[in-house]
């Protein structure tokens, strides 16, 4: 899925941009808990969550993520902002709650990320 | 010889600062591919080093973290200086953690860490005791 699918399936404000034409995500992985998402996920993810520190940013890093999306209205302070623009990371921030913005982006074909992958 | 040691990065990694967490899993990450590693090694290593390093932050009374470079392989290394792991199997175990509340509203204290650094290593060490813990995690590099 592209970022600009996500972006209007989610009416997404894009706070930082690094995206293409050719940045394609397959998977999304929603979580508050950091270790969940290095334990599990691909880089070829979307990371979805509520919490909003610098963490979230690293752990997109140490992944190689393209891009993070910050769910209930969740605006990321200048320092987080700041982190994404360094290591190239794409923010997306939506009004939707989470299970609300899962939901709309697998009803459009975004997959979810086996346990056991 | 294989096993000789090339070059060493080591990080001073304080207690309970959060701000810095991870930065130097960072400059690590960026020196590995500034060398040509391939990318899924690259990616085991950062995630082991980062979750080594915020476990050093979370539980530790500050420590140190060191990339160790040898021609065949990579190892991730933590000596801190306390307070200790008092059962080494629980904490291995996924789901098991001593973290306090406000830890776990960072995001972190899952009880993942040290299990996602066995996950993704080729071989792990772990010694503890109440003066500190250290920790040698082992990634093979792949033949090029």
């Amino acid at each position: 899925m592209k970022i600009k699918e996500i972006k209007e399936i989610l009416n997404a404000e894009v706070i930082t941009d690094f995206s293409n034409e050719n940045t394609d995500i397959k998977y999304g992985f929603a979580s508050d808990l950091m270790s969940d998402a290095l334990a599990l996920v691909k880089s070829d993810s979307l990371l979805i969550t509520g919490l909003n520190n610098s963490q979230v940013i690293r752990t997109a890093e140490m992944l190689d993520m393209s891009t993070v999306l910050f769910v209930r209205g969740k605006r990321p302070c200048p320092d987080v902002v700041s982190l994404a623009l360094e290591n190239q990371v794409t923010i997306l921030s939506t009004e939707y709650t989470m299970f609300k913005a899962c939901s709309l982006l697998a009803i459009n074909g975004m997959e979810g990320i086996e346990a056991d992958d | 010889m294989t096993d000789k040691l090339l070059i060493r990065y080591s990080y001073n990694i304080a207690a309970n600062d959060f701000i810095a967490a991870g930065k130097g899993s960072s400059s690590i990450k960026n020196t590995l591919k500034s060398m040509g590693i391939d990318a899924s090694t690259i990616r085991r290593i950062a995630i082991i080093s980062y979750e080594a390093e915020i476990n050093l932050v979370i539980h530790s009374y500050g420590g140190m973290l060191h990339c160790d470079l040898y021609e065949n392989k990579i190892d991730i290394i933590t000596e801190d200086k306390g307070p200790g792991i008092e059962n080494i199997d629980l904490a291995l175990t996924e789901g098991y953690s001593t973290a306090t509340e406000s830890v776990r509203e960072l995001g972190f204290g899952a009880g993942m860490g040290l299990p996602n650094m066995k996950k993704y290593s080729d071989d792990f060490d772990i010694a503890s005791s109440r003066e500190g813990t250290f920790i040698k995690i082992t990634v093979l590099l792949q033949e090029v």
